[in-house]
């Protein structure tokens, strides 16, 4: 009976330390000068463009274009 | 497409500050935080000059530089933007920002200062486009909406330009070509110019010396 429950505590000691092992490293190693965060995606990549570059560059081409009003006014 | 860029024309901006109401209006900024501010320089002196300024997205960002953490980065477009779950509050990019644009909300519960906010050139940040938590954290990304920036579209007299750095340009150029006067920008080298070519050691007068 004795033998029987130092095993049980033996197992339950080596699959908790075994279970230490298994830990991932929870400090962020920066790497000096590059961009450490969330990646970001392209503004065209989302709903009213959807992945439609040459439409969001027209869009884009159009407003700048509204800023002068010598074209405007012409 | 070419770098977005921002120029404001001193000649035209009248101090009305609707720039810096349309962008806390859009993006819905707490107290305390100006993204964008209106500058006057000889306030009340004959000559009198207003410049609105908020962060110019420079060509080489001494914000990105100086970061301790990284989490500066600059997108396809050339606007500077900035990670807010990466960000610690240090302060360092405000000291080495020459147009003031890092801002620190001083809301929190201990009075300290938060995690750093300034202009994103209406881009968003690196969170889902236009999604909720996008503008909670960065504010509304009109960008990915195909417009640009209130601020500059909401200029009454379009002093503040913003968009494509060419196409701008070329609008100022003409500006200037038509009024005659008034053709320094202010902010446009210290943001948009190269860095200053080493000096040469000017040669000694009179022929070597030992």
């Amino acid at each position: 009976m004795n033998r029987q429950a130092l095993t049980v505590v033996a197992g339950v000691a080596l699959a908790l330390g075994l279970a230490g092992c298994g830990e991932r490293p929870q400090v962020v190693e920066y790497k000096q000068g590059v961009y450490q965060g969330k990646p970001d995606t392209p503004p065209y990549d989302a709903a009213p463009f959807n992945g439609n570059k040459t439409e969001w560059e027209r869009s884009i081409r159009t407003r700048n274009q509204n800023q002068n009003e010598y074209k405007r006014t012409s | 497409m070419a770098r977005m860029k921002f120029l404001c024309d001193a000649e035209r901006c009248i101090e009305c500050n609707g720039c810096v109401t349309a962008c806390k209006q859009e993006h819905d900024i707490p107290w305390g935080v100006n993204r964008r501010r209106v500058v006057t320089i000889n306030d009340g002196v004959p000559g009198e000059r207003s410049i609105s300024v908020a962060c110019m997205h420079c060509s080489d960002a001494p914000c990105m530089a100086v970061c301790p953490v990284d989490c500066f980065y600059r997108t396809e477009e050339g606007v500077v933007l900035h990670d807010k779950d990466l960000c610690i509050g240090c302060g360092y990019c405000f000291y080495a920002c020459p147009f003031g644009a890092p801002q620190f909300p001083q809301m929190g519960a201990f009075g300290v200062r938060g995690k750093m906010d300034k202009c994103t050139f209406c881009a968003g940040g690196p969170e889902k486009n236009t999604s909720e938590a996008e503008f909670k954290k960065y504010g509304r990304n009109r960008l990915a909406e195909g417009k640009l920036p209130a601020c500059a579209e909401m200029c009454a007299t379009k002093a503040l330009l913003g968009g494509e750095g060419e196409v701008i340009a070329d609008i100022y150029r003409e500006r200037v070509t038509k009024r005659g006067k008034g053709g320094d920008v202010w902010g446009w080298a210290t943001a948009y110019g190269r860095p200053d070519a080493p000096k040469q050691p000017a040669a000694p007068a009179g022929g070597a010396k030992s």
